[in-house]
């Protein structure tokens, strides 16, 4: 279980994480939805140590991410951000192949090989495996990051906006790909989303964020009604049934 | 792997040719026929053997180093001539000359690392401050700050009467290399060990801090070590045989271009054409106006400028 307690985060005098205290379940997907600027992808970041807390602890299965060594935290956690500008020359092969890092400190075993072609297999990447990164699209750039990521095969998988650049074909092939980690190999995947359809089609859990504290959580259906996403939106949503599934309809 | 034995060929060979040319008879024949007191073997051992070396150490370990920089500044165009570090390695350099005339070549050593990597730390964290950091915006930056340093030193030079004694590092040749003036160039050969063995770390960071810290790396160590190995190879460079311009930024680029960027996989080839490239231009240095010389420093700046505009115009879009 991921455990933030009254976490913050101040820039200057802006609170953009304001006194968040969640719990994000073991195993299964959650998704944290909400607007532009809610503070998701900060909360995400101080989750996974790559951002300081003005306040607050975060745990994971009962590890401080503050105290815990960071080398003992990557066996356990990943976390990929959006926005990935690498200007390096590498592989999508060699990319993935440091996804093993934690665990190999750069000497590979055959194991480590079979779960880095796993994950370029997982990621629909095989053609592209010997590609430099610097020569690909950036949907085929984002799927060799979460392959990478999902190399590192920790039991928490905390990914931010992994939809962006990609497809209908691969956006679904991704979410698919979430609930199947989560059901199949157990694994707690977070995500940070902006289509609330993605959303609620494929998570167990929603968490929606707005003005940087959490102003919604449940379980999918719970979130997905039109009094609260209209709320946390603030615009009018609407929600339909559409084969057993809740699809929300806020266009026009 | 049969590639890089080639290029170890290759490199083997310029080696020869380059201890065969010069002034003095010194060919394959008259070492056989003088015994190894006269002229011909003595002048091997202390000028031609030495000199040879001196050239292709230093020339993979700025190769190298330049790397180092273009991974921990994330930018294809940055080495320690366009970031500060060679301009306050110089710095460093005269301040212990001012204050201490008669030093030994490690002290000037030693004081040129410390001011190569406060400058080289300087530059970094302007960059951090830097809002647009446009590709082309971050080696202009390192110019800049490169130049403001050696302002200040032609200063003090200048009123110390010792620009002399400046141009000498600033610009690199290595026809002054003999036994016992060139050995300081091994540490170069050590920190590119060093180099290649930690070379996962530094592709890691070169991917970025996030990346970094998610593999469970402790980012500011890693630059620390990257930045400290930059320092020490460009402050033994310019104390020995002075500076080398465009060599680390032409060279990585263009095994990045082969390679990719890979750091366990390029440092081979980063040390083999850096050599390589230093030996040829020290050759052509030696024989286009022989029996004069021109210093190295000369001959790569036109060679090196050239490529450098080379590469700056074949820029792919994905690199902006």
């Amino acid at each position: 279980m991921i455990r933030t307690q009254a976490v913050s985060r101040a820039y200057g005098d802006a609170l953009v994480v304001d006194n968040v205290t969640l719990d994000i379940p073991a195993g299964g997907v959650t998704s944290i939805i909400g607007p532009n600027g809610a503070g998701k992808s900060t909360l995400l970041s101080m989750v996974s140590r790559l951002l300081d807390m003005s306040a607050g602890t975060v745990t994971v299965d009962g590890l401080d991410v503050t105290r815990t060594p960071s080398d003992v935290l990557a066996r356990r956690l990943s976390i990929l951000r959006q926005d990935n500008h690498v200007s390096a020359r590498i592989t999508v092969r060699d990319l993935v192949a440091f996804g093993r890092y934690p665990h190999s400190k750069g000497r590979l075993t055959a194991q480590d090989r079979h779960q880095i072609d796993q994950a370029i297999a997982y990621l629909d990447l095989g053609a592209l495996a010997n590609r430099f990164l610097d020569e690909l699209s950036g949907g085929q750039r984002q799927r060799a990051f979460v392959a990478m990521v999902l190399a590192q095969d920790t039991d928490y998988v905390l990914l931010d906006e992994p939809l962006n650049n990609l497809d209908m074909k691969h956006a679904m092939g991704m979410m698919k790909l979430m609930r199947q980690a989560a059901s199949e190999l157990g694994k707690t995947v977070v995500l940070v989303l902006h289509d609330i359809n993605f959303a609620s089609w494929y998570s167990d859990y929603i968490v929606a964020m707005k003005h940087g504290k959490v102003a919604a959580q449940g379980a999918g259906p719970e979130m997905i009604r039109p009094e609260v996403l209209s709320e946390i939106y603030e615009m009018d949503i609407k929600v339909h049934e559409i084969g057993g599934q809740l699809i929300s309809v806020y266009y026009g | 792997m049969p590639k890089l034995i080639f290029g170890v060929l290759a490199i083997l060979v310029l080696a020869v040719i380059s201890l065969f040319i010069g002034v003095s008879d010194v060919t394959p024949m008259s070492l056989f026929s003088s015994s190894p007191e006269d002229r011909p073997m003595q002048v091997l051992l202390i000028s031609r053997i030495p000199r040879t070396l001196a050239l292709i150490l230093s020339g993979s370990a700025l190769a190298v180093a330049g790397l180092l920089m273009q991974m921990l500044a994330r930018n294809r165009f940055v080495e320690p001539g366009t970031a500060g570090t060679v301009e306050s390695a110089i710095f460093g350099i005269l301040l212990i000359t001012i204050l201490w005339p008669a030093s030994p070549l490690l002290a000037k050593m030693l004081a040129a690392t410390v001011t190569a990597l406060i400058g080289t730390a300087l530059f970094m964290q302007i960059l951090r401050r830097i809002p647009l950091r446009s590709t082309l915006m971050v080696p202009l930056v390192g110019i800049m700050l490169g130049g403001v340093i050696a302002s200040v030193t032609d200063f003090f030079a200048y009123r110390l009467d010792l620009l002399q004694t400046l141009g000498t590092w600033q610009l690199g040749d290595f026809s002054a290399v003999l036994r016992g003036r060139y050995e300081l160039l091994w540490i170069g050969a050590l920190l590119v060990g060093i180099a290649w063995y930690a070379a996962d770390r530094f592709t890691v960071a070169g991917l970025g801090q996030d990346f970094t810290t998610n593999l469970g790396l402790n980012y500011r160590r890693v630059l620390t070590l990257g930045l400290s190995i930059v320092a020490m190879v460009t402050a033994t460079v310019v104390v020995s045989v002075g500076t080398i311009p465009f060599l680390g930024l032409i060279v990585p680029n263009l095994v990045a271009m082969a390679v990719g960027d890979n750091a366990r996989r390029a440092i081979p080839w980063i040390v083999l054409l850096g050599a390589g490239f230093v030996l040829i231009c020290d050759i052509i240095g030696r024989v286009i106006r022989f029996p004069y010389e021109i210093p190295i420093g000369t001959v790569f700046g036109v060679i090196g400028s050239a490529l450098f505009l080379y590469l700056l115009l074949r820029r792919r879009p994905a690199d902006a």
